[in-house]
């Protein structure tokens, strides 16, 4: 059994209205200091077999098909044995 | 690659630029261009066409050119209303590209000062059992979901049809309607040298550089490399936007107003200066932006979502940018109106673009562009008498063209605002109150790409007189008309052919039935490899509800025992019905004539018999033919039908054949005698077919014959059921 993590976040240069709305939010509590909010999402997957580099091509598949949105979004992969 | 055949300009129009200027343009200038010099801004190849369709009538305020059409209601109010497609967008990300296709159209309405009161949406997709269909219908109807119902203006009304040649290009195309005080209209227009351009709104990013020249091309097989050309829309940003901009127009001293759709600053700036017959100067360092290192280029082209363009009266700019600020909205001046006839662009102290707005607006190019009339041959004949009613019925009712579209209209807040008096699924159009007078509205699109393909002309007519007739029917009268002609490459003559064809049936159809075009846009080269999409005119109409407590006729059966009767002459052709698709597949048989001069009478007719008393209920026969619309009237109701009446048609023909121009109405037995006179009197043929029963039965018999018997709740569960199953 391996743990792969996925994190996808939005292209750089794509609008993210919750980031902003968040750094609003932040500023208003009087966090000035920060400057940019960007928000993703990480997947945590339990997959079965041993071949890291083989599941790691398979979840890198799940990713594009369906977890994250490629064309707005891009996607990095992590998997540990 | 030479740089501006990338940009999609040919060489001889390139050729023509450097003439114009006698020079060659720099990058920004040939950007600026291009994009103005797109189809989808410049209208080359349909401006000679559009020229045809009739504009002007007693209740026309404004009609095309600016960025939305109005119509007097009366009461010192008026109507603005504009359709617009968003189809290349949504093909490569349904969800945004149809959320952003709304928030573009439902600013062209406040930006002529109305308050959006209702949008519709024109939708057609491939056939459901494809899995990319699928993600493509269910993500457009939930992006449309997503931005209409954030922003709080109900989606009350729009048409949806899954066909083939719509497997690869869906067409998404968005109405809104917006309610105006006509002594508050505003218009796009930039003028008075001294005084500031705003720029008001959300930041300017990378998005959307060269959609504008996107959508003037076909889609290829690798279009996924465009895909950096999608925006995202924001609907909270854009609901302050549109409340601060109606508080800065009451606050007054605002000369123009425009929104940035596509092309941005640039199609913005120069169509406001070419109304206003002035130069504009901006500087471009003063804008917002929401990246690092952005170029001027990329300025001027970016497409993202949520601005607008102001002139306000010099000296009033610090009272307009305080009402932005109050509304958490960027508000900045980027520029002045000058004297000159140039747009001029600075940038870090330089001037960085210097082109006459004339050569961005009126000296693009128009094209009359080659065409073929498609010509109607090998008419084939079908024998439909094998086929059994009931199971047609049955077949009909549960075919995701005519199920119930619920699973659509159920995601969108329809009720937002309280102006809603006719919900979807209840009547042939939806109906708004206008608050504070008597009046009501009606509003619907349509438009069946079926019978324009087989033929372009009568298709065209066709789709105006359904329009006009799903207004009359709740008791409307029509009064203008905005329509999103969608098709294939221009550059193709059977295609432009095709066009030029459904110019001739629209202009044909105005004009018998009175109704003027106020506005639209054409959206071409929706085609992919050698396949075109059905050339699809889609007609948003708007009409009037003098009194909605006296005037208004519902599509349900109303009591048991009521009179139906049939208004119009059916002529029994099955030629692209539903019926035809489902038995016989796609064969060319002759369809039904559209009879404009009839279909004029019923127009007028129906208001007249509502406000007499003398009718209960109206529905006008549309897809699946006769004995599907009888269905939707009893389901409506929950009432059944006992039908049986004279006929020289076949069954087949007599129930399935989708003639336009027929109506259904309910008349109570003690009306009946008037009723009759009064139809025969106004020259409208009227056929009696049988009466309203309080029974679980629908019971159609022809010439004596018993064709169907169907119990009322089963076949509502087909009808309800149909959209879902084709879905899973």
């Amino acid at each position: 059994m391996a743990i792969a993590r996925v994190i996808v976040e939005l292209k750089p240069g794509v609008l993210d209205p919750q980031g902003e709305a968040i750094k609003n939010s932040l500023h208003a509590l009087g966090y000035e200091e920060v400057k940019k909010v960007r928000v993703g999402k990480f997947i945590t997957l339990e997959v079965e077999g041993n071949d890291l580099k083989e599941i790691e091509e398979r979840v890198k598949e799940m990713a594009d098909k369906l977890l994250a949105n490629v064309v707005i979004e891009k996607f990095s992969v992590q998997v540990e044995g | 690659m030479a740089k501006w055949r990338e940009m999609g300009l040919t060489d001889e129009e390139y050729r023509r630029i450097v003439e114009y200027l006698d020079r060659e343009p720099n990058e920004v200038e040939l950007g600026m261009c291009a994009v103005m010099w797109s189809e989808h801004c410049s209208y080359k190849s349909s401006k000679i066409h559009l020229k045809k369709l009739p504009t002007k009538g007693p209740a026309v305020v404004q009609g095309p050119g600016e960025n939305a059409g109005v119509v007097d209601i009366g009461d010192g109010l008026g109507i603005a209303f504009k359709i617009e497609s968003h189809n290349h967008p949504s093909a490569i990300e349904p969800y945004q590209g149809a959320a952003t296709g709304v928030g573009g159209i439902i600013r062209d309405i406040f930006a002529m000062g109305a308050r959006p009161i209702a949008l519709l949406d024109s939708l057609r997709f491939g056939k459901l059992d494809s899995p990319r269909v699928r993600h493509l219908f269910t993500g457009v109807v939930a992006g449309i979901a997503g931005y209409g119902n954030c922003i709080g203006i109900p989606t009350v009304a729009g048409d949806v049809y899954f066909q083939e040649s719509y497997a690869e290009n869906p067409l998404v195309n968005a109405m809104c309607v917006g309610i105006v005080e006509l002594s508050k209209l505003k218009k796009g227009v930039a003028s008075g040298v001294g005084n500031p351009v705003l720029l008001v709104g959300a930041t300017t990013g990378r998005d959307g550089i060269h959609g504008a020249t996107f959508a003037s091309e076909e889609l290829s097989r690798d279009g996924e490399d465009k895909r950096p050309s999608v925006q995202v829309g924001d609907p909270f940003m854009e609901k302050l936007l549109l409340e601060a901009c109606l508080e800065a127009l009451e606050y007054g001293h605002i000369v123009g107003m425009q929104d940035l759709g596509a092309a941005g600053l640039t199609s913005s700036s120069s169509e406001m200066a070419a109304r206003g017959k002035s130069g504009i100067r901006l500087y471009l360092d003063r804008v917002p932006l929401r990246e690092e290192g952005m170029t001027p280029y990329e300025i001027m082209l970016s497409e993202s979502q949520e601005r607008m363009l102001l002139v306000v009266e010099k000296g009033y700019e610090d009272e307009i940018i305080k009402i932005f600020k109050k509304w958490d909205l960027n508000a900045v001046v980027v520029g002045e109106i000058t004297a000159g006839e140039e747009i001029e662009v600075f940038f870090g102290g330089e001037c960085v673009a210097k082109l006459p707005y004339r050569l961005l607006t009126e000296e693009a190019p128009v094209y009359d562009r080659p065409y073929q009339v498609p010509e109607i041959k090998n008419l084939q004949s079908v024998n439909p008498a094998g086929v059994d009613c009931g199971e047609a019925l049955r077949r009909l009712l549960q075919n995701p063209n005519i199920a119930r579209r619920d699973y659509v209209y159920e995601q969108y807040d329809h009720q937002v605002g309280v102006n809603t008096v006719v919900k979807p699924g209840y009547s042939d159009a939806a109906v708004l109150r206008i608050k504070g007078t008597k009046k009501g509205i009606a509003v619907k699109t349509d438009g069946n790409g079926r019978y324009v393909y087989f033929n372009p002309r009568e298709g065209a007519k066709r789709a105006v007189l359904e329009a006009a007739l799903n207004l009359a029917v709740t008791g409307a009268r029509p009064l203008g008309l905005t329509n999103c002609l969608n098709f294939g490459n221009p550059e193709k003559p059977e295609i432009m052919g095709q066009f030029v064809e459904v110019i001739a049936g629209m202009k044909d159809a105005c004009e018998i039935l009175n109704i003027p075009v106020t506005g639209g846009n054409v959206s071409f080269y929706n085609e992919t490899g050698e396949k075109a999409i059905y050339p699809t005119p889609v007609i948003g109409m708007v009409g009037l509800i003098d009194d909605l407590e006296t005037g208004l006729i519902p599509m349900a059966f109303q009591t048991e025992g009521d009179l139906i009767y049939l208004l119009g002459e059916p002529t029994g052709e099955l030629g692209q019905s539903e019926f035809l698709k489902e038995f016989f597949g796609d064969v060319l048989v002759p369809v039904p004539p559209v009879d404009l001069q009839e279909g004029k009478k019923i127009i007028d007719l129906l208001p007249l018999l509502k406000k007499q008393g003398l009718i209960n209920s109206a529905h006008d026969v549309s897809d699946g033919g006769l004995a599907v619309s009888l269905c939707e009237a009893a389901f409506a109701g929950e009432l059944g039908v006992n039908i049986d009446f004279i006929t020289s048609l076949l069954p087949q023909e007599m129930l399935f054949s989708e003639k336009v121009g027929l109506v259904i109405v309910s008349v109570s037995p003690e009306k009946a005698n008037e009723f009759e006179e009064i139809v025969k009197a106004s020259g409208v043929a009227v056929t009696k077919l049988g009466r309203v029963n309080g029974n679980d039965e629908i019971e159609i018999c022809l010439n004596g014959q018993r064709v169907i018997k169907e119990k009322l709740s089963e076949l509502k569960a087909l009808y309800e059921g149909g959209l879902r199953w084709a879905l899973k």
